[in-house]
C-alpha cells in the first residue's frame, strides 16, 4: 500500500489522475525562490518559455538575463554571479546544459564552488519528437561523478517545485533534473521533502524487492507495485529524488531486507541511479540488480508514451524485472 | 589612484623588474610551469597591484575590492609573485608553487588561495565569469571595477567570443579587459595557428571601446585604464602589445618558452641579463 507517511495524491491510480509537467514546477519554485531572496536570478538560453523560466523574467526583469544560443557562456556567466553574492539558476535543455558546457560546469562551477543552480528541462526519452538530440540521457552521471556538485530529479511537478525552493537555499552547485511532458502528480503539497533523504512511496506487507526510482517514472513504478502486489509479489517502492548526495544507509537497509533491487529512471542504465545504487550495494550489501533505463542506445522520435516502451521503460518492464530480481536471490 | 609622478613610475618598473627575477626563481624551485607570458605580463601587473586597484592585501574578502580577473590561469606564476610582494601571503610561500600541499596550485584555485579570484586554466572562460561579477555590481549598485586578463591564443575560443558579444550587448562599463597580445601560443605562432587580426576591428564590431598600448610601457597602460574609467556607454578591451619572455633575451619571442620552465643553468643567465637591465632602466630615469 502507499506509505501514509509520504501523504501521496489519494486520487493516484484513478483514470483521471492530475497530470502536469515537472518543469512547470520549476516555473513556480523559481518565483518563490525569487521573492523569497533578492539575491535569486535566472539566466535562459534563448528558451525561456520552454523551461519555464519566463514567469520569473516577468515578475523580475531586472534579474533575468537572455544569454541568447550560448550555453557556455550562461554557465560562466552565472559562475561569476555566483562568487559575487548572487543565486543564479540558470535553464536550458539538459542535452545543452549540462551537455554542451560540461567544462565550463567542471571548472568554473564545481571546482570554483559557485553557488549555481543548473536545471536541465527536457530530460530523457520523453521528450519524444525532437528525437534523440534533444532527448538527454546522460547528464545524471556526467554531473554525479563531479565533486562538489548536487543532483536532484524529483518526480513530480510538486517535487520540483520543493527542490527548486530547497535549492536556492542551499549554498554551492546543484543540478536539477527534469522533463518535457505532462507527467501524473503522485505527491502533494503536504509530502515531506527533505533534501538527501529518500522516501518510502509503496510498502507491500511482505517486501520482496525494492524498486528504487526517480523522475517521472515514480509513477509507473507505483502502479507496477500496486499489481504486482495483487498477484501476491511484495515489493517497496522507494522515491531517490537526491541523487547526490545519495542516501545510502536507505537503500542499504532496503537491499538488506529485501535481498532483492530494480532501478528506474529515464536514463542511461550506466552511471547514472542505476551506477550509483550498483556502487552502494556492491561495497556494503551485495544484492541481485536489475536496471531499467536505456541499455545503452540513443532513443529516437515518437510519441512518448510508445517510447518509453519500445525502449524497456514501461510498467510491464518494471514487472518483469522484479521478477528475473527476484529469481536471482 | 594617485597620479604616475616620475618617482612613482621608477618604482614600478624597478619593481616589475624585481617581479621578474622572483618568476625565474620560483619557477626554477618549481621545475615546472609557464615562463613566457608571466614575464611578459610583468610590468602590467605590477602596475596593477601596485598602482590601479583598489584592494587590500590584508583582507582579500573585501566586498568593495575591485576584482582582478585572470582568464588564462597559466601565467599564474606572475600573479603569485605580484601578490607576494603585494603583501597576500609570506614570500616564503612562492617556493610551494606547484608542490604538494601548495595553495599555489600549477593552474590558480579560488578557494585554495585568497585573493584569487576564480578558478582558471581552461581558456575562454575569464571574461564570462568577469561579466557575471560586474553585474553583480550593477545589480548591488557597487562602484568596483572588473579587470579581466585574458591571452590572445583563448581568443580562438568560442565562449570568449560569446561574452564579448554579451558585455557589448549590456554595455558593461565597468568592465575591463585586457588582452596580452604577444602573438604565441603552444604550437607557434597565433597569426599561423589560427589568425585573430584585426582583433581591434572584432571588438569595435561588437561594439567595445578598444585601446592599444604598448604592454610594457607602464605610463601608457595606466593612461589606458584611465580612458576606460571614463567610458560609460561601453566595455573597454585595451590590447596590450607584449613581448613573451620579455627581459631574457632568449626567451624573449619564442613561442618554445610558453610552457617551461627554465633549468639551473637558463635561470643564471637569466637573472644575470634581468639585473644588468634593471641598472639599465635606473639610468635611463637618472
Amino acid at each position: 500500500m502507499l506509505n501514509p507517511d509520504a501523504k501521496l495524491n489519494p486520487k493516484l491510480f484513478d483514470a483521471d489522475v492530475e497530470q502536469k509537467p515537472t518543469r512547470d514546477g520549476y516555473g513556480d519554485g523559481l518565483v518563490i525562490a525569487g521573492e523569497k531572496d533578492p539575491n535569486v536570478v535566472a539566466l535562459c538560453a534563448d528558451l525561456t518559455e520552454s523551461t519555464r523560466s519566463e514567469p520569473f523574467a516577468k515578475k523580475f526583469p531586472d534579474r533575468f538575463f537572455e544569454i541568447g544560443v550560448a550555453e557556455q557562456n550562461m554557465a560562466t556567466i552565472a559562475a561569476g554571479l555566483g562568487i559575487s553574492g548572487k543565486i543564479p539558476f540558470i535553464s536550458s535543455y539538459a542535452v545543452f546544459s549540462p551537455g554542451r558546457n560540461y567544462e565550463q560546469i567542471r571548472t568554473t562551477i564545481a571546482y570554483n564552488d559557485a553557488n549555481v543552480k543548473i536545471a536541465g528541462a527536457h530530460a530523457g526519452i520523453s521528450v519524444g519528437a525532437d528525437g534523440a538530440t534533444h532527448q538527454a540521457t546522460e547528464d545524471i552521471a556526467i554531473m554525479r561523478v563531479i565533486p562538489n556538485m548536487r543532483v536532484v530529479v524529483p518526480c513530480d511537478w510538486i517535487q520540483t517545485k520543493k527542490a527548486t525552493i530547497v535549492s536556492a537555499e542551499l549554498k554551492g552547485p546543484v543540478y536539477l533534473r527534469f522533463g518535457r511532458e505532462k507527467s501524473p502528480v503522485v505527491t502533494t503539497e503536504e509530502t515531506p521533502f527533505v533534501f538527501g533523504e529518500t522516501q518510502v512511496f509503496w510498502k507491500s506487507k511482505k517486501s520482496e524487492c525494492a524498486i528504487v526510482v526517480c523522475g517521472m517514472l515514480t509513477y509507473a513504478a507505483l502502479v507496477a507495485a500496486r499489481e504486482l502486489d495483487s498477484e501476491g509479489i511484495g515489493t517497496m517502492v522507494i522515491n531517490c529524488h537526491t541523487i547526490k548526495p545519495f542516501d545510502y544507509k536507505t537503500i542499504v537497509a532496503a537491499a538488506k531486507k529485501c535481498g532483492a533491487v530494480v532501478t528506474v529512471e529515464e536514463h542511461q542504465v550506466h552511471g547514472g541511479l542505476g551506477g550509483v545504487v550498483a556502487e552502494t550495494l556492491a561495497k556494503h550489501q551485495p544484492t541481485p540488480i536489475e536496471y531499467i533505463g536505456l541499455q545503452d542506445t540513443f532513443g529516437e522520435s515518437g510519441p512518448p508514451p510508445a517510447l518509453l516502451l519500445k525502449y524497456g521503460m514501461g510498467i510491464k518492464d518494471i514487472k518483469e524485472a522484479v521478477k528475473r530480481a527476484i529469481e536471482r536471490k | 589612484m594617485e597620479s604616475l609622478h616620475d618617482k612613482k613610475l621608477k618604482y614600478l618598473e624597478e619593481l616589475a623588474n624585481k617581479i621578474r627575477e622572483t618568476i625565474i626563481e620560483t619557477l626554477l624551485e618549481a621545475g615546472s610551469g609557464h615562463s613566457a607570458g608571466p614575464l611578459g605580463m610583468a610590468d602590467i601587473f605590477t602596475a596593477l597591484y601596485f598602482h590601479i586597484l583598489n584592494h587590500d592585501p590584508k583582507n582579500p574578502d573585501w566586498p568593495d575590492r575591485d576584482r582582478l580577473i585572470l582568464s588564462n590561469g597559466h601565467i599564474c606564476p606572475v600573479r603569485y609573485v605580484a601578490m607576494a610582494y603585494a603583501g597576500y601571503f609570506p614570500m616564503e610561500e612562492l617556493k610551494t608553487l606547484r608542490k604538494i600541499n601548495t595553495r599555489l596550485q600549477g593552474h590558480p584555485h579560488r578557494t585554495a588561495l585568497p585573493g584569487v579570484e576564480t578558478t582558471s586554466g581552461p581558456l575562454g572562460s575569464g571574461i564570462s565569469q568577469s561579466i557575471g561579477v560586474a553585474l553583480t555590481a550593477r545589480l548591488d549598485n557597487k562602484k568596483y571595477r572588473v579587470y579581466c586578463l585574458t591571452s590572445d591564443g583563448e581568443h580562438q575560443e568560442g565562449n570568449t567570443w560569446e561574452a564579448i558579444m554579451f558585455a557589448g550587448k549590456h554595455k558593461l562599463s565597468n568592465l575591463t579587459v585586457v588582452i596580452d597580445r604577444n602573438n604565441i601560443q603552444i604550437d607557434g605562432y597565433t597569426e599561423s595557428i589560427m589568425p585573430l587580426e584585426p582583433l581591434r576591428e572584432k571588438y569595435e564590431s561588437f561594439n567595445w571601446h578598444v585601446l592599444e598600448v604598448d604592454g610594457h610601457n607602464m605610463f601608457e597602460f595606466v593612461d589606458a585604464v584611465n580612458e576606460a574609467k571614463a567610458i560609460y556607454e561601453k566595455p573597454t578591451a585595451i590590447i596590450a602589445h607584449t613581448i613573451p619572455g620579455k627581459g631574457v633575451s632568449f626567451m624573449e619571442g619564442d613561442f618554445r618558452w610558453h610552457g617551461k620552465p627554465p633549468n639551473k643553468e637558463e635561470a643564471v643567465r637569466a637573472l644575470a641579463e634581468l639585473r644588468s637591465l634593471r641598472g639599465r632602466i635606473q639610468s635611463e630615469h637618472e
